[in-house]
């Protein structure tokens, strides 16, 4: 009875003393949310904003048909912002990352692409400039000018008139050629076909009306569409709720640290002998701290979540008891750290230094700053074995993937044996301290 | 034979293989106030957190009121009230709520830690500042905050490790009343500290530890029995014309009842007295001599002078 009241007192000791310290209740609060918002925002927010375009410089030196028409179908597609530039302001603009890269059209590459799609002629070179910061950006690049260079120059071959000039020309070469090869023979026949096929569907062709112009082929197309669905369980996906739950983990974790650092202080000041000398153990002492400081935690997830339901309208779509689970546990996991710093740290400037250094690594590698499918995929295994990894999972399970109890479940279990084992750490060193 | 309220027995406890405690044994009895006192680094402190269940002696017992003491019996650190060195308060918590905290520790809940409560800082004379923060009091009354918390439990037997260090005169005063009351009540006390005259005052039976170990474990009067001399006469020297100062040294020493003197600071002798009786010829004989002391006083010999005599230096080193 004694020591359920004495283990009352130092816990409501511990939560006047937190909420007197508006300074450091201030920045607990105010400081996740900020960052989460800003990080947030950056990831994609509500899902209401445009994502921003590539910007892209265009150096367009070929003025044929197929190069207007691959500057023009490039400049229609809504992924990137084309900007038509000369080639040394190009090259500038890229190096000193004004855009992201430079698409270069050489002079004579309509001809030369056309040449090359019916014969195994030299392939014309178009020349990529790229910000190497922005390296994964220069595959989407690729395949935007891919599919251009393929929809125009095909377009050209079957119905341009270049396209029937150089027809006109591979026939004559393929009969030349008959004689000795019958794999010409049937090329030139093909290729005879065609040409009976671009004098019917030229919207140049003589004769040709309206209707057949707008009939004309229009080269190589994509062979299919998508449709893009967001896979969750939950609504659509909201930025937010990954951000505020990386920024309410890290946040968490160095109070946490202050938490045990108080430890520290108060026996640097002779508090800690001091609540000692009274008749109540060191177990009970640190299961006051461990408890006060895990209520803490969780009033802190609770409040920073709360400004993003009600502000940035995240939503808890999956179980509010896996939730609440997930954020308890961690609360729990990050009182035992604090509970760790505190047995071994020397003096609480020292013991800070190296915390914040740990807490920095375990929250970045957690997937707190950034998500963790974003690592290389050693890393994404070596954070598997990481607390804050497992936190950051389970409160994503519970709000945007819209996951149930079940998936909370291993990211619980996770906590609470981090919980057990830094607890245990704790208690003993702090038990042979005192012999 | 009556059986003392705190018995100590070979008490030893050792850091990185340095003796910091070293066999040391003494007894209080109830209502007794035991001066334990020593320089810095005696292992005064040590012995008190062994006193207090803190940390546990290499060697030895300690027994309060007949139970062992160590960290698991808390039926011994009910009687126990550690009034620590340091601050050990809460800045941000008020007077009030600090000692709510403290009572609560030891089971205390309710109107009775009210209370006591209300009853410890009347003792130490906060009772109309009980809604403040210490942040916001002066020195002494943090101290005397710190001796409250120690007494809320009603405790049979109260520690107090320095409890006046770095605190005015005032203060310091302040919180002798409110010992000297505790003491008339009859409690038990243990009175650490470097400073002999607070012993003096308050002691019945002194203990010095020096090097961890006792050399010393008497009444204050038993003390004083071993010293040569019992007053010190300080003359401040004036014009002394003529006079030879190493020549009116020795003419001093060869005066009956002298155990010494000494020229301080230049121009003032301290001169030891056998008895205090013996002070007033002194100065008559010195005017006699053409001495025209400036300024003169007499004292008690101190237990700063034991401790020198028991040592060989002071205690303040």
């Amino acid at each position: 009875m004694n020591s359920l009241t004495a283990l009352k007192a130092l816990i409501r000791k511990d939560l006047i003393l937190f909420v007197a310290d508006r300074r450091s209740l201030l920045l607990s609060l105010v400081m996740p949310i900020v960052l989460g918002t800003f990080f947030g925002y950056l990831f994609g927010g509500s899902g209401v904003t445009e994502n921003a375009k590539i910007e892209v410089a265009l150096v367009a030196l070929d003025d044929s048909d197929i190069g207007k028409g691959i500057a023009a179908g490039l400049k229609a597609d809504k992924t990137i912002s084309i900007v038509e530039l000369k080639l040394d302001e190009a090259r500038e603009k890229v190096r000193k990352g004004k855009l992201h890269a430079a698409i270069v059209i050489p002079s004579g590459f309509g001809a030369a692409a056309g040449a090359a799609l019916f014969s195994a002629r030299d392939k014309p070179e178009i020349t990529l400039y790229y910000d190497p910061s922005q390296s994964a950006l220069l595959a989407v690049v690729k395949g935007l000018l891919t599919q251009q260079v393929m929809q125009t120059v095909s377009a050209e071959m079957f119905a341009g008139k270049s396209g029937m000039h150089l027809v006109d020309d591979s026939i004559e070469q393929l009969k030349k050629r008959a004689e000795h090869d019958p794999d010409a023979a049937e090329m030139s026949r093909f290729l005879t076909s065609l040409r009976k096929f671009q004098g019917h569907h030229s919207a140049g062709a003589p004769g040709a009306g309206p209707e057949q112009a707008k009939n004309a082929p229009k080269g190589l197309s994509m062979p299919f569409s998508t449709r893009d669905e967001a896979m969750s369980s939950g609504p659509k996906y909201n930025g937010y709720a990954h951000s505020f739950a990386g920024m309410s983990v890290q946040f968490i974790l160095m109070m946490g640290i202050d938490a045990g650092i108080g430890i520290l202080l108060a026996r640097r000041m002779g508090l800690w002998n001091r609540l000692l000398a009274a008749p109540i153990t060191t177990s009970t002492l640190l299961l006051a701290r461990t408890l006060s400081c895990a209520l803490i935690a969780f009033g802190l997830l609770c409040c920073t979540f709360l400004f993003a339901v009600l502000v940035l309208k995240v939503e808890i779509a999956g179980s509010l008891a896996g939730f609440l689970g997930v954020g308890a546990c961690f609360a729990l996991m990050t009182a035992t750290f604090g509970l760790l710093i505190a047995a071994y740290g020397k003096t609480p400037e020292a013991a800070r230094g190296l915390a914040v250094f740990a807490t920095l690594i375990l929250v970045m590698l957690g997937g707190a700053w950034v998500p963790a499918f974003l690592f290389p995929q050693w890393l994404q295994t070596f954070s598997l074995g990481l607390p804050t990894r497992w936190a950051v999972d389970g409160l994503d399970a519970m709000t945007w993937r819209g996951l149930g109890f079940s998936a909370a479940v291993p990211a619980m279990l996770v906590q609470l044996g981090f919980a057990a084992l830094f607890g245990a750490v704790a208690l003993r060193r702090f038990w042979r301290e005192q012999r | 034979m009556v059986t003392p309220l705190l018995k100590v027995t070979g008490l030893c406890k050792s850091f990185s293989g340095r003796m910091a405690v070293d066999g040391v044994s003494f007894t209080v009895a109830s209502g007794q106030t035991l001066g334990l006192i020593g320089p810095n680094g005696a292992g005064k402190s040590t012995t008190v957190s062994m006193l207090c269940g803190l940390l546990q002696p290499d060697r030895g017992e300690i027994l309060m009121d007949g139970q062992a003491v160590n960290h698991g019996n808390n039926a011994a650190k009910h009687k126990i009230g550690l009034v620590p060195q340091e601050l050990a308060i809460y800045e941000e918590l008020s007077a009030r709520e600090n000692l709510r905290l403290f009572g609560a520790l030891y089971g205390l809940s309710g109107d009775l830690l009210k209370q006591r409560c209300l009853a410890a800082l009347e003792l130490v004379a906060l009772g109309d500042r009980a809604g403040d923060k210490p942040a916001t009091y002066s020195g002494g009354m943090k101290r005397r905050l710190n001796i409250a918390a120690a007494l809320l439990h009603d405790p049979q037997l109260l520690i107090l490790d320095e409890p006046t260090v770095g605190i005015d005169p005032q203060s310091r005063n302040a919180i002798f009343d409110s010992l000297e009351t505790l003491k008339r009540q009859g409690r038990s006390l243990i009175y650490t500290s470097h400073y002999m005259e607070e012993v003096e005052r308050l002691a019945d039976h002194i203990v010095i530890i020096d090097h961890g170990k006792v050399i010393a474990n008497e009444t204050p009067e038993e003390l004083f029995r071993r010293l040569p001399s019992q007053a010190a006469l300080s003359v401040e020297l004036g014009d002394m014309g003529a006079l030879s100062v190493p020549a009116l040294l020795d003419d001093i020493r060869a005066r009956p009842g002298v155990t010494g003197v000494a020229l301080t600071a230049g121009e003032s002798l301290r001169i030891t007295l056998g008895a205090a009786d013996d002070a007033l010829p002194m100065l008559e004989w010195l005017t006699t001599q053409g001495c025209r002391p400036r300024h003169f006083a007499t004292a008690r010999t101190d237990l700063e002078e034991i401790f020198l005599t028991l040592t060989g230096h002071s205690l303040r080193d």
